[in-house]
């Protein structure tokens, strides 16, 4: 179980942009694009190594309300199932 | 309207100094003097990125044949694509790394002279030296190794080389029985028992190393047929040296099927409307066994080249699949193998 004083990383080679064609953020990697919805993308632009989810969490209740860490863990994992991103800690 | 593609895989040259003779390109290859040009190629990868694409594959033959490779990875990178290499490592310097996100370097064996005999050039030294540029330069690397007869007892090597070369993925990919593999078929399909040793190594494998390993399974041994492309149509095109736009890298063996090039039609409207693209998109032309199966949204029905090669119909169930009713071709195939034939090498083209 990822613990909130986890660390995200995006990994190396990993590359967040938007895709003016969808409209919507992206994550492109080796062999791989994701689709991300406006939540998941704030979340991945804020997996700079440094952010723990604690941090993340309380950085996306300034603009979404009702996020728990529990959701940010369920979505950090689900990226690092993808090989998105890593965890430290 | 169907789903917007997300990659491009783009052959830009047929020409390959490698001469292995499990190559899934056409018996006839496309020439240097009818491949598209510089300009051409920009053109596709603008009409790509505006229909959606955003994954572009530089493959062949290989790429690094072609002088302007740089312009064409900056161009795509440009524009905001992921760029994959994808090659034998032959050619590659660090300045030709320039506006490519990630290299995909194929391999042939674990050893340097099982590498070279399956390759037919001593190539594996330049390999390894590949593998140190693509490392140094900070891009995450894939070591793909096409296994068969001749090298799937070395799984776990080619596992072990994949990790010292500093690969953060590896693809374990069973011969694809198109183009000069299926002229070799005899000669490549492996025994069930060397298939059921293999399983095994990349399953201790999978659970052991860091690398993300990708297996892709022997499929005329299987009950089920492969997804192939997720979908005809669904998720990815191919444009050939010529510009000829095909559904799958195989699609020219499909007679009949129309396929079109990009120098006449837009690529959204070949991607959109074309017969080709259209033929066998989504699930409406499909026959039985395939209509009323659970299965169809999973495998689609497997591969339309494979039906088309072996049951002479596109639109039939792949035969490899246990309920379609030409799954005895396949099993015909794998039971009357005496002693394999030789491994015909194929043609350099230059």
């Amino acid at each position: 179980m990822t613990g909130h004083d986890a660390v995200p990383r995006v990994r190396r080679g990993v590359k967040v942009a938007h895709d003016d064609v969808r409209g919507s953020d992206v994550v492109l990697f080796p062999e791989g694009v994701l689709v991300l919805n406006d939540t998941a993308a704030a979340v991945v632009r804020l997996c700079d190594g440094r952010a723990t989810i604690a941090d993340i969490t309380a950085r996306l209740a300034d603009v979404y309300a009702g996020v728990e860490p529990a959701d940010v863990v369920e979505l950090v994992d689900r990226l690092r199932d993808r090989r998105v991103v890593d965890l430290d800690g | 309207m169907a789903d917007a593609p997300f990659g491009l895989l783009a052959e830009v040259t047929h020409r390959c100094p490698l001469r292995c003779g499990y190559c899934s390109n056409p018996l006839e290859l496309t020439r240097r003097a009818a491949e598209l040009t510089t300009d051409q190629w920009r053109d596709v990868f603008d009409q790509a990125r505006a229909l959606g694409v955003l994954q572009v594959h530089l493959s062949g033959g290989e790429p690094l044949a072609r002088k302007d490779i740089t312009e064409l990875a900056e161009h795509a990178a440009g524009l905001g694509c992921y760029v994959n290499l994808v090659t034998s490592g032959l050619g590659l310097t660090e300045a030709r790394l320039a506006g490519v996100d990630h290299v995909q370097l194929s391999v042939q064996d674990a050893t340097e002279a099982g590498s070279d005999a399956i390759g037919g050039v001593k190539a594996f030294r330049h390999k390894r030296k590949a593998a140190e540029v693509v490392r140094a330069a900070g891009l995450p690397l894939t070591v793909n190794a096409v296994l068969h007869r001749r090298n799937l007892d070395n799984v776990a090597a080619l596992v072990e080389l994949a990790e010292e070369w500093g690969a953060q993925r590896l693809e374990l990919a069973n011969t694809q029985y198109y183009g000069w593999a299926l002229r070799n078929r005899s000669a490549l399909l492996p025994t069930r028992a060397q298939l059921a040793q293999a399983d095994a190594v990349v399953k201790a494998a999978k659970a052991r190393s860091p690398m993300e390993i990708v297996h892709v399974v022997a499929d005329y041994h299987d009950a089920n047929p492969k997804p192939c492309m997720h979908g005809w149509g669904a998720r990815q095109l191919t444009v050939a040296p010529d510009g000829a736009v095909l559904p799958c890298p195989a699609a020219t063996v499909i007679e009949g099927l129309g396929l079109e090039n990009v120098l006449d039609r837009p690529l959204a409207e070949i991607w959109h409307e074309s017969r080709s693209f259209t033929a066998y998109r989504g699930t409406d032309w499909m026959r039985e066994p395939c209509r009323s199966c659970p299965r169809k949204e999973l495998d689609f029905g497997g591969c339309r080249c494979q039906a088309f090669q072996l049951t002479g119909d596109a639109a039939n169930t792949d035969p490899v699949c246990s309920l379609s009713p030409h799954r005895p071709l396949v099993d015909e195939i794998l039971g009357s193998r005496g002693e394999p034939d030789a491994l015909r090498m194929r043609k350099v083209t230059l």
